[in-house]
């Protein structure tokens, strides 16, 4: 996929910084997500990887840089801004109430209501039960609390409420961690299928076989900046290897403020 | 993965046993049943016990029970808010001295204030003085709500500072004086005069529109999940448990009614109405007492409470943040906020049991409430409310109240002595969560 030819990006995020105590968790970021497009997001554990992307998601405010949609500035401080947008995140924690049922979870947030303002918990289950049966075919238990579930139980709830509001930009932060192979497989054909629906994927992974599958473009971390960001077809897993590594940045991507001088 | 489990649980459906089909089918929480137990243990023991030592079984009385139902109330009211409060992971130490302080504040209104500018026998005093506390509950909870969630302290520590505060602030307002008698038509909130008791019939009436809500319900229910085609409880279990439902509330109704008024006060009834008082004494014209006011009112914040928490997002939120602070937050929930309306509805709910606790004394005085929030925690957790947060039910609280209380009761009928009932009321609670805890660890 070549960036030059598509008009705007769906995302832009410009000169992100942000810092905890003085350590610059995420230090002047710039990275883009196009239409249609599955972005992967490389580093090591603390990288800044999942800060970089919470600053998106809204679950942290960022302290300078600038956020574009659809090349327009956006302002989200808080997760309710970002889902306005369209933005929703699988979270690498899976953010789930542990205590309350697939069907409150799906909707936590924007439950559905009766003409009288209370809880229609019979239409969010009948909605849980259609989105998960398309993800999960076999998943059965609306009754429980997820914490009884399965790992991959789980995971499927927690990108059922990701699909179900007709996202545009998709943030999945290591949605394989918890998955069998099996699993693992169908959410590279979610993400294909996603994909072809003409959302906006952010990939984040520290599992660089993951990304080579199913990532158009890959941008690398390493102590909060981009080392570098450029298509999967002109890269090879050795070069990414030394990115994320070393910081040292191949040929075939553009370097970012985090690039090894060379 | 959720293959095998599937299958797995398809088996298990297949070998298991009538009594957990049973349980599974009417969708009973077996917790609530360990409960109900133990309540029936207590109340039989106690009869038991009073027919050895001295000879008459006094507890299960329907006098007794009436008494039982109307010293819970006050307790009963409050624990409903204090599971969503722990629910929430926090606690609230403070609704003892609240109490207090909001029984005076309204005392003082009523009597002090209003009543030499009113004249004492005007019709708005009662409401003024209700509103009063229910205003100043509402704005000390919101206080502590606000310090809890926007200004980041612990729960714990704003709340036992409240304790503290809100004890001195009592004893401050009315330099440690009783004020009494409190305006009359407030008084029935306590449920001790007459006027009080809704009677037989109001009683009957009550408890088959109860039944009714408990058949539409259940009804309601399953029409709506016909109309997504979702399973249903069998036919079987549904009925079941309109049984228990009805017959538990008639029984109810059964009992408070079982308990005639005292004679004097009906012989005074009867004179005042020109009615003939048979020669046995005012016993024998048995006008029943009826359910009270302070239990109605308890039963309606029970009923109220429950659909807050379960019908509502306000209470979805509540629990979602319990179960998950950081999940509930990431998903966009105000969860500041929701923790201080939470805060807020404690201090109403105080509230409730502060006018209760103050008519029925017919007196304010700093001495109101003492050791409620220990009462109170206490029978929320007896009632399966989880310290972790994320778990609880208003049913199980209000239920955990009435052990708590049975207890105290069964004990005073007993006349032990107050320093034993402590030990024993202290000691049931430790045993009550562990063996809930063992029970728990079991289930996983």
């Amino acid at each position: 996929m070549n960036a030059q030819t598509q008009p705007t990006p769906l995302v832009e995020m410009k000169d992100v910084s942000i810092a905890f105590g003085g350590i610059k968790a995420v230090d002047h970021a710039s990275i883009d997500l196009y239409p249609g497009e599955v972005v992967g997001l490389l580093g090591h554990n603390g990288a800044g990887k999942s800060t970089l992307i919470k600053v998106l998601s809204g679950a942290y405010k960022r302290d300078g840089g600038t956020i574009l949609i659809n090349g327009e500035e956006a302002h989200i401080t808080n997760p309710r801004d970002a889902k306005k947008y369209g933005i929703e995140t699988i979270y690498q924690t899976l953010a789930l109430a542990d205590n309350v049922d697939a069907a409150a979870n799906l909707f936590l947030g924007r439950e559905l209501r009766t003409g009288w303002g209370t809880l229609d918990d019979v239409a969010m289950e009948a909605q849980a039960r259609q989105v998960m049966g398309r993800l999960n075919p076999n998943f059965r238990r609306f009754k429980d609390p997820v914490k009884s579930l399965s790992g991959g139980q789980r995971q499927s709830v927690a990108i059922a409420r990701a699909i179900h509001f007709n996202a545009r930009i998709l943030i999945m932060d290591e949605p394989t961690a918890a998955l069998g192979p099996q699993e693992t497989q169908q959410v590279g054909e979610l993400i294909k299928q996603l994909k072809a629906e003409g959302i906006g994927i952010f990939l984040i992974s520290h599992d660089i076989h993951d990304v080579f599958d199913l990532a158009d473009r890959l941008a690398v971390m390493k102590n909060g900046r981009v080392v570098g960001t450029g298509p999967v077809s002109a890269m090879t897993k050795d070069e990414v290897l030394g990115m994320i590594i070393l910081g040292k940045c191949p040929p075939g991507a553009v370097p970012g403020p985090g690039a090894m001088a060379a | 993965m959720s293959q095998v489990a599937e299958s797995g649980t398809a088996h298990l459906v297949a070998v298991e046993s009538p009594v957990k089909r049973f349980f599974r089918a009417t969708e009973i929480d077996t917790r609530l049943l360990g409960m109900v137990g133990a309540l029936v243990l207590i109340w039989v023991g106690f009869q038991v016990f009073g027919q050895i030592l001295t000879g008459e079984g006094v507890f299960l009385t329907p006098r007794n029970l009436w008494n039982l139902l109307v010293q819970t109330s006050a307790i009963a009211v409050m624990s409903t808010g204090m599971v969503l409060i722990i629910v929430m992971r926090h606690i609230d130490l403070s609704v003892g001295s609240l109490l207090s302080f909001i029984g005076v504040v309204s005392g003082v209104a009523q009597v002090y204030w209003l009543a030499p500018w009113l004249g004492s026998d005007n019709p708005f005093i009662w409401i003024a003085g209700v509103l009063v506390a229910l205003g100043t509950g509402a704005v000390l909870g919101a206080f502590n709500g606000f310090l809890v969630a926007y200004a980041g302290i612990p729960s714990f520590i704003v709340t036992l500072g409240g304790l503290i505060v809100y004890n001195g602030a009592a004893w401050w307002v009315i330099r440690g004086e009783t004020v009494a008698p409190l305006d009359e038509t407030f008084e029935l909130i306590g449920g001790t005069p007459p006027g009080a008791w809704i009677g037989g019939t109001a009683s009957w009436v009550l408890g088959a529109l109860i039944c009714l809500a408990i058949i539409g319900g259940i009804a309601m229910n399953r029409s709506a999940r016909a109309r997504f085609k979702f399973p249903q409880r069998p036919i079987w279990a549904e009925a079941f448990l309109i049984v228990i439902g009805c017959a538990v509330t008639l029984g109810t109704v059964w009992v408070v009614n079982a308990y005639p008024w005292p004679a004097k006060i009906a012989e005074a009834y009867a004179n005042d109405h020109n009615i003939p008082i048979p020669p046995e004494g005012g016993e024998a014209l048995n006008y029943p007492h009826g359910f009270a006011v302070p239990v109605l009112i308890a039963l309606a914040v029970g009923v109220v409470m429950t659909f807050l928490a379960t019908r509502t997002r306000f209470g979805r939120y509540v629990y979602a943040i319990g179960g998950n602070p950081e999940a509930a937050e990431l998903a966009g929930i105000n969860t500041r906020l929701i923790t201080l309306l939470m805060f807020m509805t404690m201090g109403i709910l105080v509230a409730v049991s502060a006018c209760i606790t103050a008519a029925r004394l017919d007196a304010a005085s700093n001495s109101l409430g003492q050791f409620d929030e220990l009462y109170v925690i206490a029978a929320t957790v007896i009632g399966g409310t989880s310290l972790a947060g994320g778990v609880g039910t208003i049913y199980g609280a209000m239920l955990g109240a009435l052990v708590m209380q049975s207890l105290q009761s069964g004990m005073t009928l007993l006349n032990f002595d107050s320093a034993v009932k402590d030990v024993i009321v202290g000691s049931v609670l430790v045993f009550a969560v562990w063996v809930d805890q063992v029970y728990r660890r079991r289930q996983s």
